[in-house]
């Protein structure tokens, strides 16, 4: 009890003298500020993209693709294998009909709103059910595209990010030309990236017959894509893969964010590494300020051990506020920042915002605790063995 | 006979100065009694200060052995003389030492931060102990706000909270007028006479030293013979 009131009186001394270190103390939160600042920013990208991809995944829609096929870009299957499909058990019905849309989803070039330079944009053929399929889509402007027409309704997150998408206005791809005669939201997920038409006029237009790439089906439970599943793969007039749209958006997410992380964690540890001699030398200095103090202390009779828990603490606490400050500038300036990126499995751009989430902070302030035990640390070893004699002697 | 309190016996202290080997005390022999008021002269580097540390535990011979009120201080760990600095000693420096940012009660009353006393009887402690050094009225300032004398006497009533046997006072004028050493050495000269406080004073000041009880001169690590008494 003794040694945590010496601790907690030299512990609470030091803290009050911070003031007249103010200099030093400033570096040490800068550099762990702007740790925790680039840390969050940069896995804000990846937790961004991440949360875009996920969200239009459900556990009760299955996409079902051509056996292989990694993407619906790569797939390919029939109408009569479409409506095996979407007749298959496990899928949900809607009176008479399963609730399925057979989609074709091909790539278009749209000029971006910031550089002005085509980007791959998807275009996506579905049925009337598509809407259902996805709980979250909703039209907020304009209506909905009439089937048989080059109509489109286009994703929020693409018509911010893309120009000549305003509800009105007519765009053209290759040699067909299409009005824009809605727009949709999706609670932020993928679809948002997208432009919706009708599947017949899509097929027609590009030539596709009555192929389609993908379709989505309701399960009438989450358990029943192993029904779904078994039931194709017993079919031998068809050779498909089943996922669950939830397990599909994951694997899409997949290899953008781990690159993203694979850039990210090293810089974050490499600036870290900086912040950490940042803190040292900071914390060097605060001891070498206080050595009048210290010795004094020890004179007095304070153990080395308060002197050595009164700096960790001061480390600890300066790379805290610094953690907080980072973190909380990542969050004023990232979150919710919107960029749109060119999905390898799509090979289209996905809109996301960047997504500084309670789990990057938390990872942030974690790091910045880290920083601070570790720039402490030997400071505070050194505070501790201080020559009391020597010390009194050099005042 | 009066109670010996510090006992030297056959003390030396080495330091190592990179290759350079610096005899500070060689083979000192003194003895303390309880109540004594001595004062420590010689040239710089003669080795009081060293001494003086010997005596209040913060630092350890190189040989022989040190002994304060029956305690063994050169066989003591770095912690055991931590602990016994707190109840034993005070010390009085030449430069205060007092902490800028602690009014004079809190830096009075940090040594019994040690002890497991109440706020209040720590609070109470400290007024008396100020009140001693004649500093009753002065407890809420902090020491930018005090003359040199005044933080001097603050640093006094910080030496003497605690009721240790023992003030070791290094320099304590050294850094005061005359007129205020005085009344320092004034002060010091009650502790001894009226509270029984035994004094050590490491002083290169011939007027200061006149107010001890006796005099021992230090020159090159060594007690010379004359003293005066």
């Amino acid at each position: 009890m003794k040694f945590l009131n010496q601790a907690f009186a030299v512990t609470m001394l030091n803290l009050r003298n911070l003031p007249q270190r103010a200099g030093g103390s400033v570096v040490a939160v800068v550099g762990v500020a702007a740790v925790v600042l680039v840390f969050a920013a940069v896995l804000s990208m990846a937790a961004g993209f991440e949360r875009t991809m996920l969200l239009a995944g459900s556990d009760d829609t299955a996409i079902v693709l051509r056996s292989g096929s990694t993407a619906e870009l790569n797939s390919g299957l029939s109408n009569d294998q479409a409506l095996i499909v979407a007749n298959a058990p496990g899928v949900m019905r809607d009176g008479d009909s399963p609730i399925a849309s057979a989609e074709l989803y091909v790539v278009v070039d749209v000029a971006k709103q910031s550089t002005g330079d085509d980007a791959n944009v998807p275009l996506r053929g579905v049925q009337p059910f598509a809407f259902e399929l996805r709980h979250n889509v909703k039209i907020t402007e304009g209506r909905m595209f009439e089937e048989g027409r080059n109509e489109l309704v286009v994703g929020r997150a693409a018509q911010s990010e893309f120009g000549g998408l305003g509800v009105g206005d007519e765009i053209r791809f290759g040699q067909t030309r299409w009005t824009v005669v809605g727009a949709f939201e999706a609670d932020g997920s993928v679809s948002e990236s997208e432009l919706w038409t009708d599947l017949r006029v899509l097929q027609t237009m590009y030539n596709r017959g009555s192929s389609v790439q993908s379709v989505r089906v309701r399960l009438v439970s989450p358990e029943a894509i192993e029904e779904l599943s078994q039931a194709l793969a017993d079919d031998p007039r068809i050779d498909v893969d089943v996922t669950s749209e939830k397990d599909y958006y994951s694997s899409q997410a997949k290899p953008l964010s781990q690159f993203i992380k694979i850039v990210g964690y090293p810089l974050t540890i490499l600036m870290a590494i900086g912040a950490v001699f940042g803190a040292l030398n900071s914390m060097y200095a605060s001891v070498s300020v206080r050595g009048k103090e210290i010795a004094t202390l020890r004179a007095l009779g304070f153990g080395p051990f308060s002197v050595l828990v009164s700096t960790m603490v001061e480390s600890t606490l300066l790379s805290l506020i610094g953690g907080i400050v980072g973190g909380v500038l990542a969050f004023a300036l990232f979150n919710g920042f919107q960029v749109s990126t060119l999905n390898g499995a799509s090979f289209s751009q996905v809109v996301f915002d960047f997504a500084v989430t309670p789990d990057l902070l938390s990872q942030g302030l974690v790091a910045a605790l880290i920083i601070g035990l570790i720039g402490g640390f030997f400071p505070a070893i050194r505070a501790a063995r201080l020559p009391v004699a020597q010390a009194l002697r050099e005042l | 006979m009066a109670e010996i309190l510090a006992k030297l016996e056959g003390v030396s202290r080495v330091y190592q100065k990179g290759k350079e080997r610096v005899d500070v005390l060689h083979e000192l022999d003194l003895e303390i009694e309880k109540g004594d008021f001595l004062a420590l002269m010689g040239p710089s580097g003669s080795g009081k200060t060293t001494l003086l540390n010997l005596l209040g535990g913060l630092d350890k011979p190189t040989a022989g052995t040190v002994s304060v009120g029956g305690a063994t201080l050169s066989s003591m760990s770095n912690s055991q003389l931590s602990n016994w600095r707190a109840t034993h000693v005070g010390f009085i420096f030449q430069f205060y030492n007092l902490l800028p940012v602690l009014t004079a009660r809190k830096n009075v009353e940090l040594p019994l931060l040690l002890t497991n006393m109440s706020a209040k009887e720590r609070s109470k402690r400290a007024s008396l102990a100020l009140e001693i050094v004649g500093l009753a009225d002065r407890a809420n300032h902090r020491p930018r706000e005090l003359s040199g004398g005044q933080e001097q006497r603050v640093a006094i009533a910080r030496a003497i909270v605690s009721d240790p046997q023992l003030l070791l006072c290094d320099e304590p004028t050294g850094d005061l007028d005359r007129s205020t050493a005085d009344e320092i050495l004034g002060l010091l000269r009650s502790l001894n006479a009226d509270h029984g406080k035994t004094i050590i004073m490491v002083t290169h000041d011939a007027q200061a030293a006149n107010y001890a009880r006796r005099t021992l001169h230090m020159d090159k690590g060594k007690l010379e013979t004359r003293a005066t008494a």
